[in-house]
C-alpha cells in the first residue's frame, strides 16, 4: 500500500518490476516470435544454423501473401460471419437483458439458467448434433448457419453483462422521458441505451472477436474454399508438404493485431461478462 | 465487476415490476428461440442418435438400444484416451491455477508499465488459439524453432530434439500450450477477485504490523476464494472442451497418442466415420461437461439472485 504513496523505486518495487516486464515478453513473444517469422525470406526459414532475427527483413511477404494464398477470401468470410452474429447478438441479447433488469415474471429463474448454461457449452462437445440439425435445415457449407450458431453461443455472455449494466441505470430516468412524452421505444434508444453504451460496446466487441476465433464448427460445417474463415482457411497451410510459415504467420498477423487492440479497449469489462452471476 | 451498489438497486428495481410471461415473451423470446436451436436441438439430436444405428454416410437406421454404448466400451483404444484426459483437464487446471494467483498478484501491484504488463497478457487471450497453436508448433520445431537455437546457444542440447513429435514429450507440450492460453482468463478474474477487496481491511491490517506475506495468506486468499472457485470451473470446461490445441499441433497422434475424449470424439465421427461410438462418446462428454455446470449453477446461486 506504501507503494501507492511514495514514487520512489525501492529494491522491492524494482523486483516487481522486472518480474512482471519479463512475464509481460513471455506472453507477447510467440507473437513476437510470429511476427519474425512473417518477415524471413522462405530459405531463411530452413536455414541452418536458424537465426534469431531476421538476416533479410522481407517486408513483400506482406503484400505477397494476398496472391500466395486466399486470404482475402478468407478475411471476407471472417468479417460477414462476424459482424453478422454481432448483430444478431445485440438484436437478440438487448431486449432480453432489458427485460431481465426491469421486471419480474414466471421462470425468470429458469430463464437465467438456461442462458447462464449456454455460455459453458462449448460447440465442441455437441458438434455432431449440431453438424447433424444445420445438415437437416440443408445449410451445409452456408454462411447463415455459421452466423447463427456463432450468435447463439456467444448471447449469454452479452445478455449477462447488459442485463449488469441496465439494472445500473435508475428507472425513474426512463420514467421521466415517459411522462414528458417519449414512447418506451424512444426512451430505451434516447437514455438508456446510451448510458448503457460501455456495456454495448464491450458485447459488440466480445461477440465480434470470438465470431472471428470460433474454429471447431467452421471447420466442421463449411466445405467451400471461398466460405472458409480465417482460422479454418489457415490450416490448409499445414497440411502442406513444404510450409510457407511466412506466408502463415503474415496472415495470423493481420488476423490477430485488430482484435487483440479491440480487447485490449475492453479489458475492464470483460471478466464481468465472462463470469457472469458470479464476480460482483 | 459492476459497481456494488447497483447490484442493490436491482433487487429493488425488480421488485418493483411483476409482469406475465406472456408479456416477458416479446422480449426474451428470441434469445429463447436462439438457445433452443443452437444448444437444445443438438443436444437432444446428440443424445438421440446415440441410440441409433447409423450408416457411415450419415442416415439412420433402426433403434439400437445401448449398442453403441456397449461397442464403444469394448473399444480398448478408449481407456488410455480416457486416463490421458484426467491428466489434461486436471493438469492443466492445477497449473494455470497455481501460475495465475501469483500472476494476479503482481499485476495488481502498483508500479510504471503495468498498463503495458496487463496488455501483454491480453495477447493470448484475445489472439486466437488456432494461430497460437500454430506459432508454438512453429517455435517448438526440431530444426528450425526458436526453442531448440536457444537450447543449443546455451549447450543444453547437442542435438535438435523434435519435441512436439517425441512421444515422451509430446502431450506435456500440449498441455504446457494450454496452460499458456489459460493463464490470462484466470489472471484476470483473479484481478478482479483483488481488487474488490477493500483497502482498508488491508491497511487496518498493515497498521497492526501484519507482514505481506500475512495479509495475503489471511486476508486476500481468503477472500480470493469465490473468484478461484469460479475461475477454476470455467477453466474445468474450457479445457475439457479444448479442441484446437491438440486437433492443430498433432491431430491427437500419432494414433490416439495424444487424444482427449474430445478430440477422439471428433475424429470417430469426422475422420473415422464412425459415428456409432463417436455419439456414445459424445454423450459421455456431455454428461461430464453437464456436471461441471451443475457445480458452477450451485457455486453462483448465491451471487446470482441478486441480478
Amino acid at each position: 500500500m506504501k507503494a501507492i504513496k511514495s514514487k520512489k523505486l525501492t529494491p522491492k518495487k524494482v523486483a516487481t518490476m522486472a518480474g512482471a516486464y519479463f512475464l509481460a515478453w513471455f506472453f507477447v513473444y510467440p507473437y513476437i516470435n510470429m511476427f519474425l517469422t512473417s518477415v524471413r525470406t522462405h530459405d531463411e526459414l530452413y536455414a541452418t544454423p536458424s537465426t534469431h532475427l531476421p538476416q533479410v527483413w522481407q517486408w513483400r511477404n506482406y503484400i505477397d501473401v494476398w496472391s500466395h494464398a486466399p486470404i482475402a477470401s478468407f478475411l471476407k468470410s471472417s468479417l460477414i460471419v462476424s459482424i453478422s452474429a454481432t448483430i444478431l447478438v445485440l438484436l437478440v441479447s438487448l431486449p432480453a437483458a432489458y427485460f431481465l433488469a426491469r421486471y419480474k415474471f414466471k421462470l425468470r429463474g429458469a430463464f437465467l439458467l438456461l442462458v447462464l448454461a449456454t455460455q459453458m457449452f462449448s460447440p465442441t462437445a455437441l458438434i455432431i448434433g449440431i453438424f447433424r440439425e444445420v445438415d437437416f435445415f440443408k445449410l451445409l457449407d452456408s454462411y447463415i448457419a455459421l452466423i447463427v450458431l456463432n450468435a447463439g453461443f456467444n448471447l449469454a455472455f452479452s445478455v449477462w453483462l447488459l442485463a449488469g449494466f441496465f439494472s445500473s441505470i435508475p428507472a425513474e430516468i426512463e420514467e421521466a422521458a415517459l411522462i414528458d412524452g417519449c414512447t418506451r421505444i424512444q426512451a430505451l434508444r434516447k437514455i438508456t441505451i446510451p448510458i448503457a453504451l460501455p456495456g454495448v460496446v464491450t458485447a459488440i466487441i466480445f461477440t465480434f472477436v470470438a465470431a472471428w476465433n470460433e474454429f471447431t464448427i467452421a471447420l466442421t460445417i463449411i466445405s467451400s474454399v471461398d466460405k472458409k474463415p480465417l482460422p479454418v482457411g489457415l490450416t490448409q497451410f499445414i497440411g502442406q508438404y513444404d510450409i510457407a510459415w511466412e506466408y502463415l504467420f503474415a496472415s495470423t498477423i493481420i488476423a490477430i493485431i485488430p482484435v487483440v487492440i479491440l480487447f485490449i479497449s475492453i479489458e475492464k469489462y470483460l471478466v464481468g461478462g465472462l463470469t457472469a452471476g458470479s464476480v460482483k | 465487476m459492476l459497481a456494488k451498489s447497483s447490484a442493490t438497486k436491482v433487487k429493488n428495481q425488480v421488485a418493483s415490476h411483476d409482469v406475465s410471461l406472456v408479456s416477458a415473451l416479446p422480449w426474451i423470446g428470441p434469445a429463447l428461440i436462439l438457445i433452443i436451436l443452437v444448444v437444445i436441438w443438438p443436444v437432444i439430436e446428440l443424445v438421440r442418435i446415440s441410440f441409433t444405428d447409423i450408416s457411415a454416410a450419415g442416415s439412420l437406421l433402426d433403434f439400437n438400444g445401448l449398442t453403441n454404448y456397449r461397442e464403444l466400451l469394448a473399444n480398448p483404444d478408449i481407456y488410455p484416451v480416457a486416463r490421458r484426459t484426467l491428466l489434461w483437464v486436471f493438469g492443466i487446471v492445477f497449473f494455470t491455477v497455481i501460475l495465475s494467483l501469483p500472476m494476479a498478484q503482481l499485476i495488481n501491484q502498483n508500479f510504471p508499465g503495468r498498463k503495458y504488463v496487463r496488455w501483454a497478457l491480453i495477447f493470448p487471450w484475445a489472439a486466437s488459439v488456432v494461430m497460437t497453436s500454430m506459432i508454438w508448433t512453429w517455435i517448438l520445431d526440431a530444426y528450425s524453432g526458436e526453442l531448440n537455437l536457444t537450447l543449443t546457444q546455451l549447450g543444453l542440447i547437442s542435438e535438435p530434439v523434435d519435441w512436439i513429435n517425441n512421444p515422451g514429450s509430446s502431450f506435456y507440450f500440449l498441455m504446457a500450450v494450454a496452460v499458456f492460453v489459460s493463464i490470462p482468463f484466470t489472471s484476470f478474474v483473479l484481478l478482479a477477485g483483488l481488487q474488490s477487496i477493500p483497502n482498508d481491511i488491508i491497511e487496518a491490517a498493515s497498521v497492526d504490523g501484519a507482514t505481506n506475506w500475512q495479509i495475503y495468506r489471511r486476508i486476500k486468499f481468503p477472500l480470493l476464494r469465490n473468484s478461484l472457485l469460479i475461475a477454476t470451473i470455467i477453466n474445468l470446461i474450457n479445457v475439457f472442451n479444448s479442441f484446437p490445441i491438440i486437433w492443430i499441433m498433432t491431430r491427437g497422434g500419432p494414433g490416439y497418442d495424444t487424444d482427449t475424449t474430445t478430440t477422439l470424439a471428433y475424429k470417430l465421427a469426422f475422420i473415422e466415420s464412425n459415428m456409432g461410438q463417436s455419439t456414445a462418446l459424445g454423450v459421455f462428454n456431455f454428461i461430464v461437461i453437464m456436471m461441471i455446470v451443475g457445480l458452477y449453477l450451485r457455486v453462483t446461486k448465491a451471487t446470482r439472485t441478486e441480478i
